[in-house]
């Protein structure tokens, strides 16, 4: 996978956008590792640090009111489709004032006025609600697109390759994006997928599918913009798998023994997408690194805050227990 | 063969729909002597329960049909003969009739509602009877529909022809009210004179159903023969707005139940299929927002916003009541004018022309006699 | 106006009045627009029983096929749901529910908890139930208690023409997700429905018959093997009230309590089988709430606990029927006896 994709094709604005997202979504995810070291936060996070190039490249080309549906590792995308940071942080907290009320948590972060479908607890849950955001968006005649990101492990979901099928014998508006990061909880992607590669599987769909460097800002951009613009347009859905790492763990915890010694300090030298995408934009002279600084002391405000705030906030009261179960009953 | 006069006691049919009834309890012992028009049984219908009267002066001599028997309509209930004739003579005749007795096919054909467009609403109405004489227009009330003329409808078109009709928002009529004001309520029965090339017809109105009959009369004296107001509003200011704003709110089977029972003196003439057939009814899509829209018209603020002038009816006025009306005051039969005749039943309730329905048929059909004579 | 149609009927015209009303009503399932893509004509089938039958030619872009992929198309519908669609998806025969279970209890019937109460999820599953049609013990299972067991979940089991199309129009315009269950051995019973759009509410039972010495609570096609053995019993003088919840979730507990409250009597008959039943739910209900009243302890009419079993000599064994049901009644009236004595 050579660098193909190039930074001009992107506006300044759109560029500094990218990185601040991606630079969020670090930041946040960084940020609750240590966190969650503390025992303050309940239950248990799936990290998507290493992996922002992705949701950032794929729902930069979303609008508001198009539609993603994500995984149990889904802080990313919640903060790429533009969900509220301070309310997703004190979610994962727990808290009344969350973006979910605290009756979802880390796992299930949702924002349905923003087009996000919710991040979701069961692999492989999420690729057969694009197929409905699809057909709804068919039906209703708008060109809305609808987006479902999937791990290697959901790949092998018959959810999954149910949907993709679905998808196009209704010839729907979707695309299916697969964040290979090579383990599935602790199974390496060597043993659990077999054959060839999981783009090639859309073959057997009738639908496009590529595979691109999830590390590479600039790739998922130019693939998913293709995609997306071919599910506009009508021609269908398309399946879109990104190599990538994740820094952490399967969950905070995860003392990943399964792992080489030192993969992630070496992948974090070698790959890291943030730091691909500064050389880029700097060696080709669009954005003065300064600028950059400046997002990164900016971010580091926004997700101090927000973890200051989500500490603070108010419990959910015990009336809240049995509300939001029904519209009416 | 008998010479004697034997008269049986039938289960009557009261509606269309009517193949049998129970018996719930029999008003007169064996031997009672019996004038025409006498209660002798009580039957459970579909709508409520009824007392079947007497067909001809004599003895009741035989209740064949025991309580809780349910009878198909035609079938024996009893046995009314003068006291001389013997009882192998009534043996004989029984034993005839449960030989002979062939029940009605269950899907025996009769007049049937139809459906007419008036103002570009569809209206449901129903026929009864064909002769020359001038017919009779039957308007029903709040919620009401035809069906509340069941025990009328067919007795009174022996004589002449009786159309009854569903107002804009009952029955099988179209549901938009528009206004759901009285002229317009009016402008619909005056253009269902139209559409069935009625020049000039008797109008009975029940409760609201009065109002409009009256109100068509002080807007088109020529089209009205004579005008019947039973129960009827626009005689007064008061209305049991409880009444009306229960049946609005009531969508359970014991609350409708309840509403219903106010109609009646007795409250348990209201049967299940009543309260099935309201319920029924008020789930249609449009019901709801239909009735809100008449009581909000006619009823605002628990009163009835139309007190008319019964004056200013040229055609001759007869005015039923039931004294134990508990939705329409019996004292605003008072209000109506002197020219009118008026009569008040005795132990009948708002729907009085269900309740005593033999009285209020005997009086309509006189009235509409004297008014035509 | 009413006239009688069947209970497959009353459904279907449910389905189409609300198409015709709301154009965000959309209907899919295997065979649903009657076998895409075949060559033969369109609208062949209208789903296997054919209860879609003539949809599609009305509304040719919401009455879709789909795959033999339950799991997709019923995660569809809930995602359409979510998204500004009225879904009506067939899950053919709720035995099925096997390989689509997440997609209900999961996906759909969670969206509204876990996203704080900013979700909508209005879509309706259809799916056929029951035995009788010697279709054995993958095609004739009764899990309506599967789905009440679930919060986010209404469950609606008509067992009348009548009913079938004012609960599915109900449950089309409701915004939470409803399992509709149907009754494959009522679809050719008729009776009297209106041609116009009505809604029975959910959650709203209808005393079927009224009567002081026995409550018989009856589900589904249950209701008229209450019938039949109600009227056996009032030739021996026994009066019963058979009360039909219609829903078993909601379930109108106050309809049920005030008719024991009444009769002092239960028996609750449930064609499915016995434990964490409907019938076990129902007379634990009345035992916790009227044991005041009660006269005898409540009985419980079900399928026993196998599989059902394809042999019509055994078949015809499984489901409840109303010598079972009378015999069930006469039970709770002796044991009362003996209580007095």
């Amino acid at each position: 996978m050579t660098e193909v994709a190039s930074p001009q094709e992107l506006s300044k604005e759109d560029l500094l956008d990218a990185y601040r997202t991606m630079r969020t979504i670090r930041e946040f995810e960084e940020r609750l590792h240590t966190e969650f070291a503390t025992g303050e936060i309940p239950g248990f996070v799936h990290l998507y640090a290493g992996e922002e190039a992705i949701a950032t490249g794929v729902i930069s080309h979303l609008g508001a009111d198009d539609y993603v549906a994500s995984t149990h590792r889904g802080h990313g995308h919640a903060i790429a489709k533009g969900c509220d940071v301070k309310g997703m942080m004190k979610e994962i907290y727990g808290k009344a004032e969350g973006l979910c009320h605290g009756k979802g948590g880390s796992m299930h972060i949702a924002d349905l006025d923003k087009g996000m479908l919710g991040a979701n607890g069961i692999v492989g849950g999420g690729p057969p609600l694009v197929c409905g955001a699809g057909l709804s968006a068919k039906v209703r005649g708008t060109n809305q697109v609808a987006v479902s990101f999937t791990g290697d492990g959901g790949s092998n979901q018959g959810t999954t390759l149910e949907s993709m099928n679905l998808a196009s014998v209704w010839n729907l508006p979707v695309v299916f994006v697969i964040e290979n990061n090579g383990y599935a909880e602790a199974t390496s992607t060597n043993f659990s997928v077999k054959g060839i590669d999981i783009a090639k599987r859309a073959d057997g769909f009738g639908i496009p599918g590529v595979t691109v460097d999830g590390h590479d800002f600039f790739a998922v951009h130019e693939a998913a913009g293709e995609a997306i613009r071919r599910a506009r347009e009508g021609g269908g859905p398309s399946l879109i798998e990104c190599k990538v790492n994740r820094y952490f763990g399967h969950f905070e915890g995860d003392a990943q023994t399964y792992r080489a010694e030192n993969e992630v300090e070496n992948l974090r030298c070698e790959k890291d997408c943030l730091d691909n995408f500064r050389r880029r934009v700097a060696s080709a002279g669009l954005i003065d690194e300064g600028e950059l600084d400046r997002i990164d002391e900016e971010v580091k405000q926004l997700i101090n805050e927000a973890v200051e705030e989500a500490k603070a906030a108010p419990d959910p009261k015990a009336d809240d227990l049995l509300t939001d179960v029904y519209v009416s009953y | 063969m008998s010479t004697v006069q034997i008269t049986r006691l039938s289960m009557p049919k009261w509606g269309l729909s009517m193949t049998e009834g129970t018996v719930v309890q029999w008003l007169v012992e064996e031997g009672t002597i019996l004038e025409q028009g006498d209660e002798v049984i009580e039957v459970e219908s579909e709508k409520i329960n009824n007392a079947v009267e007497s067909p001809a002066p004599g003895v009741l001599r035989r209740q064949v049909a025991k309580e809780g028997d349910v009878v198909p309509v035609g079938g024996l209930l009893g046995v009314i003969a003068d006291a001389e004739v013997p009882d192998s003579e009534i043996d004989a005749f029984v034993e005839e009739f449960e030989a002979t007795f062939v029940p009605e096919e269950e899907e025996a054909a009769g007049p049937e509602p139809e459906k007419v467009e008036i103002g570009g609403k569809s209206i449901q109405y129903l026929k009864m009877g064909e002769s020359d004489a001038t017919p009779l227009v039957l308007i029903h009330g709040f919620g009401g529909d035809i069906n509340i003329w069941v025990f009328n409808q067919e007795t009174l078109s022996t004589e002449r022809p009786v159309y009854a009709l569903d107002l804009p928002g009952h029955g099988g009529s179209v549901k938009d009210v528009g206004s759901g004001d009285l002229d317009s309520f009016a402008g619909i029965v005056a253009g269902f004179l139209d559409a069935m090339g009625i020049e000039k017809a008797h109008l009975a109105g029940h409760s609201m159903g009065g109002a409009v009959a009256a109100a068509i009369a002080i807007q088109h004296p020529e089209r009205v023969a004579s005008v019947t107001l039973i129960a009827s509003a626009g005689l007064g200011e008061e209305i049991n707005s409880d009444y009306i704003e229960g049946f609005i709110a009531a969508n359970r089977r014991r609350e409708m139940k309840r509403v219903l029972g106010t109609l009646f003196a007795n409250p348990d003439l209201v049967t299940r299929q009543l309260v099935n057939d309201v319920l029924a009814y008020k789930r249609l899509d449009g019901v709801d927002e239909a009735l809100r829209a008449v009581a909000d018209s006619l009823f605002p603020d628990g009163k009835q916003a139309n007190v008319l002038d019964i004056s200013r009816i040229q055609a001759p006025v007869l005015v039923i009541w039931g004294d134990k009306d508990e939705v329409v005051p019996a004292s605003h039969a008072q209000n109506a004018s002197s020219g009118a005749k008026v009569e008040t039943i005795e132990n009948a309730g708002h729907s009085v022309q269900m309740e005593a329905a033999g009285k209020v048929n005997r009086l309509i059909s006189g009235f509409l006699d004297e008014a035509e004579s | 106006m009413a006239r009688r149609i069947t209970f497959m009927q009353a459904i279907n015209e449910a389905l189409a009045q609300e198409m015709e009303r709301d154009e965000t009503v959309v209907v899919f399932g295997e065979d649903n627009a009657g076998g895409a893509g075949a060559p033969g004509e369109d609208d062949a089938w209208g789903g296997v029983m054919g209860v879609t039958k003539g949809l599609y030619g009305k509304y040719p872009g919401r009455v879709l096929d789909t795959p033999i992929s339950e799991s997709a198309f019923v995660g569809a519908a809930a995602g359409a749901a979510a998204s500004g669609l009225r879904p009506v998806a067939e899950l053919m025969f709720v035995d099925f529910f096997g390989v689509c279970m997440d997609q209900i209890y999961n996906q759909a019937a969670k969206f509204r908890y876990m996203f704080g109460g900013k979700a909508v999820t209005p879509m309706v599953i259809r799916t056929m139930f029951g035995a009788g049609i010697r279709a054995a013990a993958q095609h004739s299972q009764s899990l309506y208690p599967i789905f009440t067991h679930i919060p986010g979940l209404k469950v609606v089991v008509p067992s009348n023409p009548y009913d079938a199309k004012g609960l599915m129009i109900a449950s089309i315009r409701d915004d939470d997700p409803v399992i509709f269950f149907e009754n494959k051995v009522l679809y050719s019973v008729e009776g009297d429905v209106p041609e116009e759009s009505y809604e029975i509410p959910l959650g709203e039972a209808e005393y079927v018959r009224e009567g002081d010495d026995v409550t018989i609570v009856a589900i589904g096609r249950m209701v008229s093997m209450a019938e039949q053995a109600a009227d056996a019993l009032e030739d021996e003088g026994v009066e019963c009230e058979i009360v039909d919840p219609r829903t078993t979730s909601p379930l109108d507990e106050e309809a049920i309590y005030e008719s024991v409250e009444n009769t002092g009597r239960l028996v609750v008959v449930d064609e499915s089988n016995p434990r964490c039943s409907l019938a076990s739910d129902i007379a634990a209900l009345v035992a916790q709430n009227c044991f005041d009243h009660l006269k005898a302890a409540p009985r419980m009419v079900t399928a026993p606990h196998t599989p059902p079993p394809f042999s019509p000599a055994l078949e015809d064994l499984y489901v409840p029927d109303p010598e079972r049901v009378a015999a069930a009644v006469r039970e709770t009236l002796g044991t009362s006896d003996r209580a007095r004595a």
